[in-house]
């Protein structure tokens, strides 16, 4: 047996893992937010690095996101590497006037003189049964943002690689993390070498001719499942994991849908004035010619994300990718 | 029953007594003093050093020129906007004087003045009012944060900035400058407490002149004074006559030293006076009264500071005409720089949004380029 064999691994332990290299090998990355120290954080994500690298660089804020988020700007200002941890999705709102008034914009009213690295973790989207404010997916947010990187991973090998590029990267990083994948486990060796991922890049998680659904996050085993069931009915759909949503990765996009001519968008955030719109509008605008039917958007109803007991009629499930797969047969509906 | 029972003989009972409560800190010293600090025409003023008066007095000249030549610009069209910090002079003047060149200052919009003392580029100090750029200069090469329009965001900023530098090891301090309706932000509340829990190295400067656009203190805020704030956070609050242009650098000077030697943070409320309106897009009249203005013009910080030299012996007709001389001099320039056209550069809009161009933004540039081309031919058929 290799040093490297592949125990399973959760998404929570690799992005600890992440966090962890970074810290170690570079001295300016500096982790901070509510209960990320002694802790560990509410999901245990920063687990043992106060230990390790002192409250200095693992350091437990007073309780106020604008105040994190904030002084993080300042720090990154005077040459540190902030990774800043939002609580939950819905608690960075009060973050958001640093967020889209500096963070997003330091670089550029600067013209290059003030870039500022830093990386904004959040807990996002539902399924976990949370309460009220719990369970929010604000990614239509942030991506409306220009200034931010914003991504998510999907699988517990990108949670590492893709947390390690956004720490690295000279650009603030929203990185969403779907926390409803955080026990989701995986083989994965913190000592095999995994690959940094550069941000920006979609990756097609299951090849197919048929349809392709294009997904993200806490959608993409969705969506595999659903290509699994598919099957069934004769239909071989390919699953385009979009891992990042700015920049979005229109090359790999557009050309799983000239092959397949058929594309289902599949998030859980709501849909009008979601994601699902700019990615839809996108494909078409690209595409149009290779499509045999409209491009359908699979997302949460426009409500506030509801109680728990009722997220799981909210939340996109295989029935409702199944039924928009088969509405893609759009000229016998026609 | 909603009353919780009680064990025992209800009559014989007695609660148990908390535990034993202290405060944290005691607030007696946090307090400032009752009356804005004040050292000229008090007996004070003859122990400051006749040197750092004059210098104070061509900065403030100087400062003063600076305004009245920007709010020309506006007339003329020149900016966009100026928000003059005419009558307080000496609050910016001060602050910048107070700083040594590794530390840094954190100015909001009406600051232009205190980046100039600080030694900035008067042209460079204007770019985000004149709309050629929002930040007209090299942030690090002067240690001066953008001019910062959303108010009192700047000063978490300036938190932990100095934060880092001390965890780096290098003793600098960081200045934010915040006016006084600026205090009611959430982010005001959120970098004091921020800086006082970490004991950074910031000094936070209010500058207390009366008016939010055309919002009154009294509606502000219900607090006995700004600087009185700072003991909630355990910080101490100094209040000082912000017109008092050695008062102003005596007590900063002293609160940037004590946050040097990891002293933390200090809350200054400066109490001054906006002379002019808050920009030209401002009617003042519809706010306050004339008399209110008049009163304020008796205590004009530049007219505070002649009495005192004069007192001293330190100002004849030479000195005031190399002040005025050299204030001339800098209006003639900026005028002059001012009415040149800025050189412009459309493909600078992709230049920095992101460390390397998105894919997005790489189709955008080359529609702009393509546009542009189409323009430049267009006009070379005119020709
Ligand atoms: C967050 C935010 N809200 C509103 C404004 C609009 N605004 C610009 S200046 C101003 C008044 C600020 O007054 P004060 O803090 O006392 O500073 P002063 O202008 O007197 O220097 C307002 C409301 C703003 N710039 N930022």
């Amino acid at each position: 047996m290799t040093t490297a064999a592949a125990k399973p691994a959760t998404m929570a332990q690799a992005l600890q893992r992440a966090m962890r290299d970074a810290m170690a090998e570079d001295p300016t990355v500096h982790v901070m937010g509510e209960d990320v120290g002694t802790l560990g954080g509410v999901f245990r994500v920063t687990d043992g690095l106060a230990k390790e690298f002192g409250e200095d660089r693992c350091t437990d804020t007073p309780l106020a996101e604008a105040g994190i988020l904030g002084t993080a700007v300042g720090m990154a200002m005077y040459g540190l590497r902030p990774v800043v941890e939002m609580q939950f999705d819905a608690f960075a709102y009060p973050a958001f006037e640093q967020l889209i008034s500096h963070v997003a914009r330091m670089r550029n009213r600067t013209r290059g003189g003030m870039p500022l690295p830093l990386t904004i973790r959040v807990p996002y989207g539902g399924g976990i049964g949370g309460v009220e404010h719990h369970s929010d997916s604000s990614e239509a947010y942030y991506m409306a943002t220009p200034g931010l990187h914003v991504v998510t991973p999907a699988t517990v090998e990108d949670a590492y690689g893709m947390l390690r590029a956004a720490i690295a990267s000279d650009d603030p990083v929203v990185f969403l993390e779907p926390k409803r994948l955080y026990w989701s486990k995986a083989p994965w060796s913190p000592d095999a070498p995994t690959a940094v991922e550069p941000i920006g890049r979609a990756v097609i998680r299951r090849p197919g001719r048929s349809a392709t659904l294009i997904t993200y996050g806490p959608s993409v085993p969705v969506c595999m499942e659903a290509a699994e069931a598919a099957r069934a009915e004769g239909w071989d759909l390919e699953v385009v994991d979009l891992r990042s949503l700015v920049p979005f990765d229109d090359e790999t996009v557009c050309a799983s849908v000239r092959r397949t001519g058929r594309a289902v968008v599949v998030h859980e955030s709501n849909g009008f004035g979601g994601p699902g719109g700019e990615i839809a509008a996108r494909v078409t605008e690209r595409c149009f010619h290779h499509l045999e039917a409209p491009v359908l958007r699979v997302a949460g109803f426009d409500i506030p994300y509801p109680p728990p007991m009722l997220e799981k009629h909210h939340l996109p499930g295989v029935d409702r990718v199944l039924d928009a797969v088969a509405r893609l047969q759009w000229e016998a509906e026609s | 029953m909603t009353v919780q029972e009680l064990p025992g003989d209800t009559a014989a009972y007695r609660p148990t007594p908390p535990p034993a409560w202290q405060p944290r800190t005691d607030p007696a010293p946090l307090l400032p003093d009752p009356e804005p600090y004040r050292v000229l025409g008090t007996e004070s003023a003859d122990a400051v050093d006749p040197e750092l008066l004059l210098r104070l007095y061509a900065e403030l000249v100087r400062g003063r020129r600076y305004n009245a030549q920007a709010t020309a610009l506006t007339k003329q069209g020149r900016l966009a906007v100026y928000p003059s910090s005419t009558g307080q002079e000496a609050c910016e003047v001060a602050a910048a004087m107070a700083l040594e060149t590794r530390d840094w200052l954190f100015p909001s919009y009406r600051d232009t003045l205190a980046a100039v003392a600080r030694g900035l580029d008067p042209v460079q100090a204007l770019t985000l009012l004149r709309g050629d750029w929002h930040t007209g200069y090299d942030p690090h090469e002067h240690r001066i944060a953008p001019l910062c329009t959303p108010l009192a965001t700047q000063l978490p900023h300036a938190v932990g900035l100095a934060h880092a530098a001390r965890l780096k090891g290098d003793d600098v301090v960081a200045l934010a400058m915040v006016g006084d309706g600026g205090t009611s932000e959430g982010d005001f509340h959120e970098a004091l407490n921020f800086a006082a829990v970490w004991q950074a190295p910031t000094v936070f400067l209010v500058q207390n002149n009366g008016f939010a656009i055309s919002v009154p203190l009294a509606k502000q805020t219900a607090a006995p004074s700004l600087a009185h704030k700072a003991v909630g956070y355990g910080m101490p609050g100094r209040l000082v006559d912000g017109n008092d242009a050695a008062a102003v650098h005596e007590v900063l000077t002293e609160a940037v030293e004590r946050a040097r030697r990891g002293g933390g943070p200090t809350l200054i409320e400066a109490v001054t006076y906006r002379m002019d309106a808050h920009t030209n897009a401002d009617d003042a009249t519809r706010y306050r009264g004339a008399s209110e203005v008049e009163t304020w013009r008796a205590h004009d910080p530049i007219l505070l500071l002649e009495r005192e030299l004069t007192r001293r012996g330190l100002l004849d007709d030479e000195v005031r005409k190399a002040a005025s001389d050299a204030a001339e001099t800098m209006a003639a320039r900026l005028r002059e720089r001012m009415n040149a056209e800025p050189v412009l550069e459309p493909m600078d809009l992709f230049a920095h949004v992101y460390a390397e161009r998105t894919g997005q933004l790489r189709e955008q540039a080359a529609q702009l380029t393509a546009e542009l081309d189409a323009a430049a031919d267009a006009e070379g058929e005119a020709r």
